[in-house]
C-alpha cells in the first residue's frame, strides 16, 4: 500500500486536482462569504467620495491572470457606476486595454447605460513603459495622453479638461498582475506625493504577501486574490445589489462571479491539505520503518 | 566612441532622474527624457518580435530539431502582426469614414481582436493555469515537515488555505469568544499582518538596498557590464 | 511507453464519447456565439474650425447630429454610409426572444436592433475550447499538440505585443510629435490640427532607430547607445524610488511603540473620558505583543540577511529566529500561490462548461435545462 502511493503516478494527481476544480463548478456549489478588514478597507475607500469625484481606475493585468483579478475589475467598475464616479482608464499593461473594454462593455454599457463616453468615463488606454508612465503622468499627464485608445484628442474630451496630472485625482484604483503593478504604483506616485495620491489596490496571490508591508500607510486597502475579489463583491452587492420583494438578493451571474469561483477554490484547498498530509504520512511512516530496521 | 558614449549616455539620463528630485527646475528634462525611455520601450517590443522572427527563420533554415514548429510560429506571429499594422478587417473610426486607416485595430470583431480573444486569450490563460496541476503534485511529492523551518511554513501554508475558504470558518467558529484569536479569519489575518509583514519588510529593505547600490554603481561607471565586452 | 499510448487512447476515446453524448441531449446545440447587430445611417459634415490656421477634416454624424449643423440630410445622398455595429455579450436566450416575438402591430418601424448567428465567433468558441484542450494535454505528457498550441501562443503574443506597442505608443507619442499634420491625415484624425512638429523627438527616433541594429548581424555596438539610455533611466529612477519607498519608508513604519496605550472602551463601544475630558487610556497587552512581533521579526530577519558577520553565538540565535519568521512569510507565500493557480484553473473550466459545453448557466445566457437535468445525474450530482 505504501509501495504505492509512493510510486503513485503524478498524472493521478492532477485528475484529483481537475476533479476538485470541476465537480463544485458543474454543481454551482456556493459558500457563505465574509468580509475581512482589508477588503473593507478598500470598499470605505470608494464609499466615501462623493458625486463626480475623479478615480483612476489602472487595469494592469491580462487574461492569464483574470481568473482572480477579473471579478475585481467588475466590481471596481460597478462600485464607481454606483457611486456615480468619473472613472478614467489607463493600462500599463499591453493586453490592460483589452481588459478595459471588456469591463466597459460588460458593467458601463450594458447595465449603467445613461453614463456617456468623454463625461462620465474614457478610456484612456495603455502606453508603454512601465514605470516611465507613472513617473510622467504623476506630474504632467497629456505629454504622454495626447489621445485616449481610440485616437480622440485629449484636449477635446470634456472630463479631461481640468486634468493635467494625476495628482487630481482623488483615488487611484489599481488591478494588478504583476510588474509593472500596485508596487510601482506605491513607488512612484503614493510615496512620492503622499498628500496628494491616494491608492487602493486588488493583486494576486502571488503579489500579496509582498505588498503587506505597505498596509496601510503607503497602501489603505488591498485585495488580496480571489478571496478579496469575492470579499469586495459581496460588499457592493450587500449594499448596492438588487433584490426581489422578499429581500433575496437577484443579481446578474457576471457580478457574482467571484463569490462563485470560492466554491471550486474550497474543495481545491481542501486537497491540497489533503495531499500535503498524505505526503507527511507516507514520509514519516517510511523514515519509521527505515529506522526500526 | 563604442564604449564611452554609451557610458556618458547612461551617467547623464541617470542623473537627469535622480536631479529631478532634489531641483523642480529640472523637472521638465526629467519628464522629457522619461517619454523618451517609453518611446524606446515600445520599440523594444518592435525588437523583441525581430528577435523571435529571426530565431525562428534561423530555425527554418537549417531545418533544425522541431523546425515544424518554428513554422507555425513564425506564421502566427506574422498573420497577428500584418493584421493589426495594416488595420485588416478593421473599419474606420465611424467619425471619419472616408479614412480608412482611422478605425480601431483592436475593436471586438475585427481578425485581430478574433485572434486576441480567440487564440491569444485562451492559451495564455490555460498555461498560467497549469501550474494549479503543478502544485498539487510538488505538494504531495516534496513538502515535507522535517525540521521546524519546514513545519512552519507548512503550518502556516495550512491555515492560509483554509482560513481563507468557508472551511475556515466552518472548522474554527466553536472556538469561545475568549478565544476568538484563533478563529480563522483572525488568526489568517494576525499571520498575514505581522508575521508576514515583518519578513516581507525585512526582505523588501534588503531588495532596496540591493537595488539602490547596483543602480549606483552603473551610474558611476564601476559596473560596466552591460556595455559588453569586445568591440562588437 | 505502452502504457503511455493506452492512456492516449482511453483520453481520445472518452473525450470523443462525452462530446458525442453532449451533442446528442442538447437539442439546441451547443458551442454557438450570437452578436447583436445595430444598423445607423451616417452623414458626412465638415470639419469645425476653431482657429484660423486649422485644417479641419470632414466628419460623419448621426442623422440628429447632421441635423442639429444644419446639414439637410435629404438633399446629400452621396454622403451618407450605413454602418453596420456589432455587440458581443449577445446570448443565446437574446436570439431566441427576439426570434419568436412578434412583429409590431401595422409593420410600423423596422428595429435598428437585431440578433444573429455569429459564425466567426462561433468557430472562435470551438477553436479556442480545442487550443485550451490541446494545452492540457501536457498533463499527459509532451505531445504535437500541445506544442502546437504554444508555438501558436509564442508567435501571437509577440504579433500582439508589437502591434500594441506601434499603435498605442510609437503613432502617437513619436511619430505624431515630428510630423502631426501627416498622421493626423493618415490615422489618428482625432489629434489637433495646430499641433506643430517637434524636432527633438527625432533623438528617440535615431535612438529607436540604433536599438533595431541589433537585429543587424553586424555593428552590434551601435545598439549599446539606447540600452545605454534604458539602461541609465532605469537605474536613476529606481536608485531613489527603491530608498524612498521600500527602504526610508518601512524604517520609518517599522518603528513603533513597544509598549502600547490604547483608548478604553465603555460598554457600548465608545471610548471612555475622564473628569478632565481626557482620553481614558489603558495597556493594551495583545497591541502591544503584535507590535513586539513586528519589530523583532524585522530585525531578526535583517540580521539573518547580514552575511558579513559569521551566524554564530548570539547573531547565530537571532538569525535562526529570523529564519523561522521568513519561513512564516514564505509559507504565506506558498498558500496565496496555491490560491491564484486554482482560480486560474476555474475560470478555464468555466470558459468549457459555460461558453462551449453550455453545461452550465451561471451568467444567464443560454438554455442548459435538459442538460443539467440529464448530464449531472448521470454522474451521481446535480
Amino acid at each position: 500500500m505504501l509501495e504505492f502511493f509512493k510510486t503513485l503516478d503524478r498524472r493521478w494527481i492532477f485528475l484529483l486536482m481537475g476533479l476538485a476544480v470541476a465537480i463544485p463548478i458543474l454543481t454551482e456549489a456556493k459558500f457563505p462569504e465574509s468580509a475581512g478588514s482589508l477588503s473593507q478597507a478598500v470598499f470605505n475607500e470608494i464609499e466615501k467620495l462623493d458625486e463626480g469625484d475623479k478615480v483612476l481606475l489602472a487595469f494592469d493585468f491580462d487574461p492569464g491572470s483574470e481568473g482572480e483579478l477579473g471579478p475585481m475589475a467588475t466590481a471596481f467598475v460597478r462600485h464607481c457606476c454606483e457611486k456615480k464616479l468619473k472613472m478614467y482608464f489607463m493600462a500599463l499593461w499591453p493586453v490592460g486595454n483589452r481588459m478595459i473594454e471588456e469591463n466597459i462593455t460588460k458593467v458601463i454599457k450594458a447595465d449603467f447605460p445613461d453614463l456617456v463616453y468623454g463625461r462620465d468615463y474614457v478610456n484612456l488606454g495603455f502606453k508603454a513603459g512601465n514605470e516611465g508612465v507613472i513617473k510622467i503622468i504623476i506630474s504632467d499627464m497629456v505629454q504622454l495622453y495626447t489621445t485616449d485608445a481610440a485616437g480622440t484628442a485629449i484636449n477635446s474630451i470634456p472630463m479631461m479638461t481640468d486634468i493635467d496630472n494625476i495628482r487630481k485625482m482623488d483615488l487611484v484604483i489599481n488591478v494588478s498582475a504583476g510588474y509593472p503593478g500596485t508596487k510601482e504604483w506605491v513607488q512612484y506616485a503614493v510615496t512620492r506625493y503622499p498628500e496628494d495620491i491616494r491608492l487602493v489596490g486588488g493583486c494576486t496571490g502571488v503579489q500579496a504577501p509582498l505588498l503587506y508591508p505597505y498596509i496601510p500607510e503607503q497602501l489603505p486597502g488591498l485585495l488580496a486574490a480571489i478571496k478579496g475579489a469575492a470579499e469586495y463583491e459581496k460588499l457592493v452587492l450587500d449594499k448596492y445589489g438588487h433584490r426581489d420583494t422578499d429581500g433575496a438578493l437577484v443579481e446578474q451571474g457576471k457580478y457574482l462571479e467571484g463569490q462563485r469561483r470560492m466554491g471550486p477554490q474550497l474543495v481545491a484547498h481542501v486537497l491540497m491539505v489533503l495531499l500535503i498530509l498524505a505526503g507527511n504520512i507516507i514520509y514519516f511512516t517510511e523514515r519509521r520503518r527505515g529506522g526500526q530496521r | 566612441m563604442k564604449r564611452n558614449v554609451p557610458l556618458l549616455v547612461a551617467i547623464i539620463a541617470g542623473f537627469v532622474m535622480i536631479v529631478a528630485y532634489f531641483i523642480p527646475y529640472t523637472e521638465s528634462w526629467q519628464d522629457k527624457v522619461s517619454i523618451w525611455f517609453d518611446v524606446l520601450a515600445s520599440i523594444a517590443f518592435i525588437l523583441g518580435g525581430g528577435n523571435l522572427l529571426k530565431i525562428q527563420l534561423k530555425k527554418i533554415s537549417e531545418q533544425s530539431a522541431g523546425w515544424g514548429y518554428a513554422v507555425i510560429t513564425a506564421a502566427s506571429f506574422l498573420v497577428m502582426l500584418i493584421i493589426g499594422l495594416f488595420k485588416i478587417g478593421a473599419p474606420p473610426h465611424q467619425n471619419y469614414l472616408h479614412m480608412s486607416w482611422s478605425g480601431d485595430y483592436s475593436e471586438t470583431g475585427t481578425p485581430f481582436w478574433w485572434l486576441y480573444e480567440f487564440a491569444f486569450k485562451p492559451l495564455q490563460a490555460t498555461i498560467f493555469a497549469m501550474l494549479a496541476f503543478y502544485v498539487a503534485s510538488a505538494a504531495f511529492r516534496a513538502f515535507r515537515a522535517k525540521n521546524v523551518e519546514a513545519f512552519l511554513l507548512l503550518g502556516t501554508a495550512f491555515i492560509i488555505l483554509l482560513g481563507r475558504t468557508a472551511a475556515g470558518p466552518y472548522l474554527t467558529n466553536w472556538f469561545p469568544d475568549w478565544m476568538s484569536g484563533l478563529r480563522a479569519q483572525p488568526l489568517t489575518d494576525y499571520l498575514m499582518q505581522v508575521f508576514n509583514t515583518a519578513g516581507s519588510r525585512a526582505i523588501m529593505i534588503g531588495i532596496a538596498l540591493g537595488t539602490a547600490s547596483v543602480s549606483l554603481k552603473i551610474l558611476l561607471g564601476v559596473d560596466r557590464s552591460y556595455l559588453g565586452s569586445g568591440d562588437e | 511507453m505502452k502504457n503511455n499510448s493506452m492512456m492516449w487512447l482511453i483520453v481520445m476515446i472518452v473525450g470523443a464519447a462525452l462530446l458525442g453524448l453532449r451533442w446528442t441531449l442538447a437539442s439546441h446545440g451547443f458551442g454557438k456565439a450570437y452578436v447583436e447587430v445595430t444598423e445607423e445611417t451616417r452623414y458626412r459634415i465638415p470639419g469645425e474650425k476653431v482657429y484660423e490656421t486649422d485644417d479641419p477634416i470632414d466628419m460623419w454624424v448621426t442623422e440628429a447630429a447632421a441635423a442639429k449643423s444644419g446639414v439637410d440630410t435629404k438633399s446629400i445622398p452621396a454622403d451618407r454610409i450605413r454602418i453596420r455595429t456589432t455587440t458581443e455579450g449577445a446570448s443565446y436566450s437574446d436570439y431566441m426572444t427576439a426570434q419568436s416575438a412578434t412583429p409590431p402591430a401595422g409593420g410600423a418601424v423596422p428595429s435598428t436592433t437585431r440578433y444573429e448567428f455569429s459564425v466567426s465567433r462561433t468557430v472562435g468558441i470551438w477553436f479556442a475550447a480545442f487550443m485550451t484542450l490541446f494545452v492540457m494535454t501536457f498533463l499527459i505528457g509532451d505531445n504535437p499538440f500541445y506544442k502546437v498550441a504554444e508555438s501558436i501562443f509564442i508567435g501571437v503574443s509577440a504579433g500582439y505585443w508589437m502591434v500594441v506597442g506601434f499603435w498605442s505608443t510609437l503613432v502617437p507619442n513619436l511619430l505624431a510629435k515630428i510630423w502631426p499634420d501627416a498622421i493626423r491625415h493618415w490615422a489618428m484624425p482625432g489629434l489637433s490640427s495646430y499641433d506643430t512638429n517637434e524636432w527633438l523627438y527625432l533623438v528617440p527616433l535615431a535612438l529607436g532607430i540604433m536599438l533595431l541594429w541589433r537585429l543587424s548581424p553586424k555593428g552590434g555596438w551601435i545598439s549599446r547607445w539606447p540600452m545605454a539610455f534604458i539602461i541609465g533611466v532605469f537605474c536613476g529612477m529606481r536608485l531613489i524610488t527603491f530608498l524612498a519607498a521600500d527602504f526610508v519608508s518601512q524604517i520609518r513604519t517599522g518603528i513603533v511603540s513597544l509598549w502600547v496605550n490604547a483608548p478604553q472602551l465603555a460598554a457600548d463601544g465608545t471610548v471612555m473620558h475622564d473628569a478632565a475630558g481626557n482620553v481614558m487610556t489603558a495597556f493594551d497587552f495583545w497591541l502591544s505583543l503584535r507590535n513586539v512581533f513586528l519589530v523583532v521579526g524585522v530585525f531578526t530577519c535583517l540580521v539573518y540577511f547580514f552575511f558579513s558577520i559569521e551566524h554564530k553565538g548570539i547573531v547565530g540565535k537571532t538569525a535562526r529566529v529570523g529564519i523561522w519568521f521568513l519561513m512564516i512569510t514564505f509559507g504565506a507565500a506558498f498558500g496565496y500561490t496555491v490560491m491564484g493557480r486554482i482560480a486560474l484553473l476555474a475560470i478555464r473550466f468555466e470558459f468549457l462548461f459555460d461558453d462551449w459545453l453550455w453545461l452550465i448557466d451561471p451568467k444567464g445566457v443560454h438554455t442548459i435545462a435538459d442538460a443539467t437535468s440529464l448530464v449531472l445525474p448521470f454522474f451521481g450530482l446535480g
